[in-house]
């Protein structure tokens, strides 16, 4: 057959991609479980983070996931727990966020540690190149940051990245985020050297200000939804169903 | 066919013919996973055998590709075994997967790979064909393990993730040095590195 005839060009053309999209797909089909599990556990390695636990050398993340996050679920804006088809871990915080704030799912992951419950928020929010995310851990007050575990997409290495390292998350706990006469304010992120004139505040990083401001906007567009649910936790009442 | 002739393939691009720093290709990604050892590694890893395939598959196919699709022939090909990499990377090591994030999907564009295709794969035998892959992605590599060994030691004060720098250095005033993590300071190493190897050869100098 003519090599540079039309019609062998064409039938090369389809049968090099449909053996191509087969061999594809199959590759797909057979790493597709191995890659959610993947991606649920690094989930879950994020949300234990916040309640400071790390997984300790070889030791698994759904294992100790399931040892300690005795109990996930889903409230609305007025702190009840809702009935919903989608499960707490499954929910979207980057589409929630976007919502207004009655309509949103909001997840609620409840960590066992030898000091009692914990009470750990995803939250999400945009720093300076991409999105940024996170989980902190409430103690069962509704009121005082326990710990805080932030990531990001591709924020400046060395300077709005330095979100994710220990030394600016930690600077959370024991934050209120609530003041005296029980109002929201959130945490707020302030050059060094300067202070709020009210609240809680911890130290932005220097270089990595867009960065800073969005965790600080991050966490109170995220936080603030849950304030219903903070109060019903500080009164002691049970989440009710 | 001497033994010397039939490993030239292999040899030459580790040194005299290498692709980054005497044919200056695959230079973007270069500067992009350098900034820790692992990553460079993995990236080394996976150019090396989307290379070495695409080209032992263009090779078989040399005398059947219609001339006038030629270029899209390779890139289907490549594309297709960048793909695999890449969901194979994503269930065996979501960690590096995640470090490197597009940079493996940008594969396609390294110009090493279309260059050695259009070089050498279509002209060339499946054996020979091979072998030149396997060179010239260990080649990158060598530039790629050098270059991110000084990033990552003066940049993190680390070697493959651990720690190299004592602490009690941190406490006595030594600090990490935060240009090494950007990408220019990649640029300035691979600098470095041609001048010292076109120093040491004399016939590569222009």
């Amino acid at each position: 057959m003519n090599r540079q005839s039309n019609l062998y060009t064409v039938i090369y053309a389809v049968v090099l991609v449909v053996i191509v999209g087969v061999v594809l797909s199959i590759v797909y089909q057979a790493l597709r479980p191995q890659q959610v599990e993947n991606i649920a556990n690094d989930t879950k390695r994020q949300i234990l983070a916040a309640a400071l636990m790390v997984p300790s050398e070889g030791q698994n993340v759904s294992d100790l996931y399931a040892s300690h996050i005795t109990d996930s679920y889903i409230v609305n804006t007025e702190g009840n727990r809702i009935d919903s088809d989608v499960n707490a871990f499954d929910v979207n915080v980057s589409l929630e966020v976007k919502k207004p704030e009655a309509e949103r799912l909001l997840p609620v992951f409840v960590c066992k540690t030898d000091g009692g419950s914990k009470y750990i928020i995803p939250v999400y929010g945009a720093g300076l190149w991409g999105p940024i995310w996170g989980y902190v851990a409430f103690d069962s007050n509704g009121d005082t940051i326990y710990g805080a575990y932030f990531a990001h997409q591709g924020e400046t290495p060395g300077l709005g990245a330095e979100i994710e390292k220990p030394a600016f998350s930690n600077q959370f706990q024991g934050k209120d985020i609530f003041n005296e006469s029980g109002d929201f304010q959130s945490v707020k992120v302030v050059k060094t050297g300067q202070e709020p004139s009210t609240g809680a505040y911890v130290h932005a990083i220097s270089g990595g200000t867009i960065t800073s401001q969005g965790v600080q906007k991050m966490l109170s567009n995220s936080l603030e939804p849950y304030s219903a649910f903070f109060k019903n936790l500080n009164e002691g009442k049970e989440v009710e169903k | 066919m001497n033994l010397k002739k039939t490993f030239l393939p292999l040899v030459n691009p580790l040194s005299k013919d290498n692709p980054v720093i005497v044919q200056v290709l695959g230079i973007c990604s270069a500067l992009a996973v350098t900034a820790k050892m692992e990553p460079a590694l993995v990236m080394t890893i996976s150019v090396t055998a989307v290379l070495a395939l695409s080209n032992v598959i263009i090779s078989l196919l040399r005398n059947t590709i219609p001339t006038s699709i030629r270029i899209i022939v390779q890139l289907v090909v490549v594309a297709a075994l960048v793909v695999i990499v890449d969901q194979v990377l994503k269930a065996w090591n979501y960690e590096v997967s995640k470090a490197l994030s597009v940079f493996i999907g940008l594969i396609i564009t390294n110009c090493i790979i279309m260059g050695r295709l259009e070089a050498f794969a279509l002209n060339n035998r499946p054996w020979p064909a091979f072998l030149d892959g396997i060179g010239n992605g260990i080649g990158y590599g060598v530039i790629l393990v050098i270059v991110s060994f000084f990033r990552e030691l003066f940049g993190s004060g680390t070697l493959m993730g651990y720690q190299i720098f004592p602490q009690s250095w941190y406490e006595a005033g030594y600090m990490n040095n935060g240009m090494m993590i950007l990408p220019p300071m990649a640029l300035i190493l691979v600098g470095c590195i041609i001048w010292v190897h076109r120093a040491k050869n004399k016939d590569l100098q222009e």
